[in-house]
């Protein structure tokens, strides 16, 4: 309710407050936007009509709504950041943003929002600008529908598409990113909402988090990003019906987690990804309700790893199921549903009676020494898997599902 | 052309033959019935492929010329070129080989997963059959006896089914801190089951192999030039060792 509130609040306030509206009619020289925002009182809206404006780093500095009509192009003439807002309670929408400078000493952006809370930019483009939407020290701000697509080729000349520090109650809806070096990227964010955002093609990570805690990421799409997704050293991560697809490469995963503790993975799909779920140095996590489909290697889990729960997962299809890199097991593995799973079921309950073994030998050395894929399917390779599954020696064997499930699970 | 034909309608008639013919049938309809997902069915499949197929093409090939020796020396009486003789032999010998894999394999195949990567697992199919009737010749020419004839041939199957990847693996691991993306290449040529095998799983796009050794391999065997190159290499094995037998064989006493 309280949030409900909150929404309705802000969506309102332009027009419960708001005496004026001011309409920016001429695209022409000198600043009309900047002289319309000088001259407005809080709570007034601005529109603004079509046209290219090239203001030299537009500047909100009062709780005033700002809408383009038929997306008015804000130009930054690969120069100047196009809008900073450093003002409460502030929409921006409708507007495409284009051409922001370049800087490798500064983060120039397309908007960027200083310490301000309930800031809305909804509905916008951004397109070939530097940094896309930055956020600095602020919280319950909304950054929903916009399309922010740029040209980075790697991630060193190439900035972030959505860029949040030190936030907090963010909330990242719906929008669409490419061509960023991360498609999202997180700093010191808490309890925050990121959901139904796609995220691909991304020079680096399609979402990258460090010390943001307690945030929930739903429904989002990351594909094809140059290196997967990658998150560290946070806790309260829920994860919820997440689609990763499509990474390929060497160092690409589907999701890396470094030193994430006490966290949920549920419901969500990696598909054909060289690695599905990169494990390292992570505590208490949830993983289950998740598809693997179509992966190199379904999950990768390193013996850093404790007191990690997988269950209920569907493995489908996946050249490997699981891959660790030593003989200590301090996670649980139960009740998962495992292709290549050849145990019987005489109780007829669905569950297997003989454990599975997820990890194969092949799946270690492969892993200690990539380049024996060459030899992958050999029948010598055949031969050394079934012997080690006769007499498990180097996998460990305490990594067992002791209850596989014999058919698929139906998940959503 | 005589001696082709007449070697082709006698293998025919031979019960092996026709067992091997239903062996490879029973075998790609019951991996491809057995399997739901066409993809995995290959995939056994060309396990499958990949082993039989050079086993029973050697052994069969050696034993049908020690049991036709006297036949080929009748032939030899006659006014005939020895090298034509043998080739003859060969021909006939890679054609019922050739004949039995088609309709054992390749009619399933075609039936049932219609691809590229169905097309080119009969091509690795037919290139190894070729490869390994090859093979044999050079064994059953190099040595007298029957007994140890087989010797040859069988050892020449564990060899490049079994013994050269034991010995790759041994050297990927002894040299595993040098970057041997390059010499993988390599050793993959040098043995045609291995190639083989690499080609069809690069067509597979099986995701482990995506990896950077995968990438190495992709970028060299997955554009048409790399399609040459690996038809090149099997050739040559197909060619060398019929070179070597064709030299020994016009100068053997027989």
């Amino acid at each position: 309710m309280e949030r409900f509130v909150q929404v309705i609040l802000c969506l309102c306030l332009p027009w419960m407050a708001s005496g004026k509206t001011w309409h920016v009619r001429q695209a022409g020289t000198g600043h009309p936007i900047q002289h319309a925002l000088d001259l407005a009182a809080p709570g007034d809206t601005i529109l603004v009509d079509k046209g290219i404006y090239t203001e030299k780093g537009l500047v909100i500095r009062k709780p005033v709504c700002l809408r383009g009509i038929d997306w008015p192009i804000l130009d930054g003439e690969k120069q100047y950041e196009i809008l900073a807002v450093s003002a409460n309670d502030v929409v921006v929408e409708g507007f495409h943003f284009q051409y922001s400078g370049v800087s490798g000493w500064h983060d120039i952006a397309g908007v960027k929002i200083y310490n301000a809370h309930h800031v809305t930019i909804r509905s916008n483009i951004l397109d070939h600008t530097f940094f896309g939407i930055y956020c600095l020290g602020s919280s319950n701000c909304t950054l929903s529908g916009n399309t922010i697509h740029s040209d980075a080729d790697n991630d060193i000349q190439s900035g972030n598409g959505i860029h949040c520090w030190k936030c907090d109650s963010m909330r990242i809806l719906d929008n669409e990113i490419t061509r960023h070096r991360d498609g999202i990227y997180f700093e010191f964010v808490t309890h925050s909402l990121i959901r139904g955002n796609r995220s691909f093609s991304n020079a680096r990570y399609g979402l990258h988090f460090m010390f943001s805690h307690n945030n929930v990421y739903e429904r989002n799409l990351f594909r094809h990003n140059e290196a997967g997704v990658s998150v560290m050293f946070s806790h309260g991560v829920t994860m919820l019906g997440n689609t990763f697809t499509e990474n390929w490469g060497g160092s690409a995963y589907g999701i890396l987690m470094k030193e994430i503790t006490d966290s949920k993975v549920i419901g969500n799909h990696f598909l054909n990804n060289t690695s599905g779920i990169y494990m390292e140095g992570t505590t208490r996590i949830l993983v289950t309700e998740n598809t693997f489909s179509g992966n190199g290697w379904a999950m990768k889990i390193q013996a850093s790893c404790s007191d990690d729960v997988i269950t209920r997962n569907n493995f489908n299809g996946n050249t490997f199921d699981i891959a660790t890199n030593g003989s200590l097991v301090l996670n649980t593995f139960n009740a998962n549903y495992w292709d290549k799973y050849e145990g019987y079921d005489l109780g007829r309950d669905g569950i297997g009676d003989v454990p599975y073994h997820p990890v194969s030998l092949y799946s270690m050395i492969a892993e200690k020494n990539p380049t024996v894929m060459m030899l992958y399917h050999s029948f010598m390779v055949g031969l050394l898997d079934k012997s080690e599954k006769v007499i498990p020696s180097i996998t460990p064997e305490a990594l067992r599902d002791d209850k596989p499930f014999m058919k698929p699970l139906r998940l959503p | 052309m005589k001696i082709i034909k007449y070697i082709i309608s006698d293998i025919i008639r031979n019960k092996i033959m026709l067992a091997y013919t239903v062996l490879l049938l029973a075998i790609s309809l019951s991996v491809f019935n057995l399997e739901d997902n066409k993809a995995k069915g290959l995939l056994s499949l060309m396990s499958v492929i990949l082993i039989v197929v050079p086993l029973v093409s050697i052994i069969f090939a050696t034993i049908y010329i020690y049991n036709s020796a006297e036949f080929i020396e009748l032939l030899v009486s006659q006014p005939l070129k020895r090298t034509r003789l043998l080739l003859s032999v060969y021909s006939g010998l890679a054609i019922s080989l050739l004949l039995a894999f088609l309709i054992g394999s390749g009619i399933p195949v075609l039936i049932y997963s219609p691809s590229i990567v169905g097309g080119v697992l009969i091509a690795v199919g037919m290139g190894l059959t070729l490869v390994f009737a090859s093979l044999a010749i050079l064994a059953s020419v190099l040595a007298r006896e029957k007994a140890k004839g087989m010797g040859i041939a069988i050892l020449l199957w564990f060899y490049f089914s079994l013994i050269y990847d034991g010995i790759v693996l041994f050297i990927l691991f002894q040299f595993s801190d040098y970057p041997l993306e390059k010499a993988s290449i390599v050793f993959s040529s040098l043995n045609p089951i291995d190639l083989g095998r690499v080609v069809i799983l690069l067509k597979m796009d099986v995701s482990a192999m995506m990896g950077y050794t995968g990438a190495v391999f992709k970028e060299f065997f997955g554009g048409n030039w790399g399609s040459i190159y690996s038809g090149g290499i099997i050739l040559a094995w197909i060619v060398a060792p019929l070179y070597l037998s064709v030299r020994r064989f016009n100068r053997k006493d027989l």
